[in-house]
């Protein structure tokens, strides 16, 4: 069973590579009972999404 | 008009305004300098990015609509700028040689994060974020997102908005940064980790309050 630690790692590197068949059980599996883990995955697309639109949503003031 | 483009919501007379405005440029320069920098530690390189981009938005104003869309029309031509330069230079400074900084960063911070036993200290679990819809579209929001980029310790920022906002790939990333592939996802997880305890603690738990 995995631990928050090596959870949150794959939670991130999930964004940047293609995780493990085996690697993909063991995070669901943990983040099945682990609620900090699952908000902190998806954090981790919102993070994503905000970095995105960071040149985006930077509107000049509005007059 | 030429160029003429269904999007086109506003003549090129009026877009050439938007360099009329000094305090909109100015601060539109300033935050293409910082994110110029910190991808080209050299700064006066940096500096002529930011100028070309500048410039060549200017040279072709008429393709552009909106000043609402301006950042990000000229953001995409600096972004351009600087993929070249770091294609050109392969690395002026590699992200290897920069320092960690200040703050907690790498083990030091893992440990804050988490117990001995792998799971999260009990004060540092993720909170649920609020929906960002009604937040992050404001200037506070973006300052403070700021304020947690340059936070970041050097390399971890630089490696940071190469994935995140340059959208660079790993084995382009690795090339020119001269880091391994596992080195480098490792300093992205530690950069998440850093930017998302600054995120939460600085915004969105600010919010609920």
């Amino acid at each position: 069973m995995i631990k928050c630690k090596q959870a949150t790692q794959m939670l991130s590197e999930k964004l940047d590579r293609t995780l493990s068949a085996k690697e993909k059980i063991n995070l669901a599996m943990h983040t099945a009972i682990c609620t900090p883990c699952r908000q902190f995955g998806k954090q981790m697309e919102t993070i994503r999404e905000l970095s995105k639109s960071y040149t985006k949503a930077k509107k000049p003031d509005e007059k | 008009m030429s160029n003429a483009n269904l999007s086109v919501e506003m003549d090129s007379s009026a877009a050439v305004n938007v360099f009329q405005d000094a305090v909109f440029i100015e601060e539109l320069r300033t935050q293409m300098l910082k994110f110029a920098k910190l991808q080209v530690r050299d700064n006066q390189l940096a500096e002529a990015a930011v100028q070309e981009a500048m410039f060549s938005a200017y040279q072709n104003i008429d393709r552009f609509a909106r000043q609402a869309a301006f950042k990000t029309w000229v953001f995409s031509i600096l972004k351009n700028k600087i993929i070249d330069l770091l294609r050109k230079e392969k690395r002026h400074t590699a992200a290897s040689q920069l320092e960690e900084g200040p703050n907690l960063s790498g083990e030091a911070l893992i440990e804050h994060l988490f117990e001995e036993n792998g799971h999260w200290q009990k004060d540092e679990r993720p909170k649920k974020w609020d929906q960002p819809e009604h937040g992050v579209e404001n200037e506070h929001f973006w300052r403070i997102f700021d304020a947690c980029l340059d936070a970041l310790p050097a390399k971890y920022g630089r490696l940071f908005m190469m994935r995140e906002f340059l959208e660079m790939d790993t084995p382009e990333i690795c090339h020119n940064e001269d880091v391994s592939v596992s080195s480098l996802n490792v300093t992205l997880y530690r950069a998440r980790l850093r930017l998302r305890e600054c995120l939460e603690d600085h915004w969105f738990q600010k919010e609920k309050s």
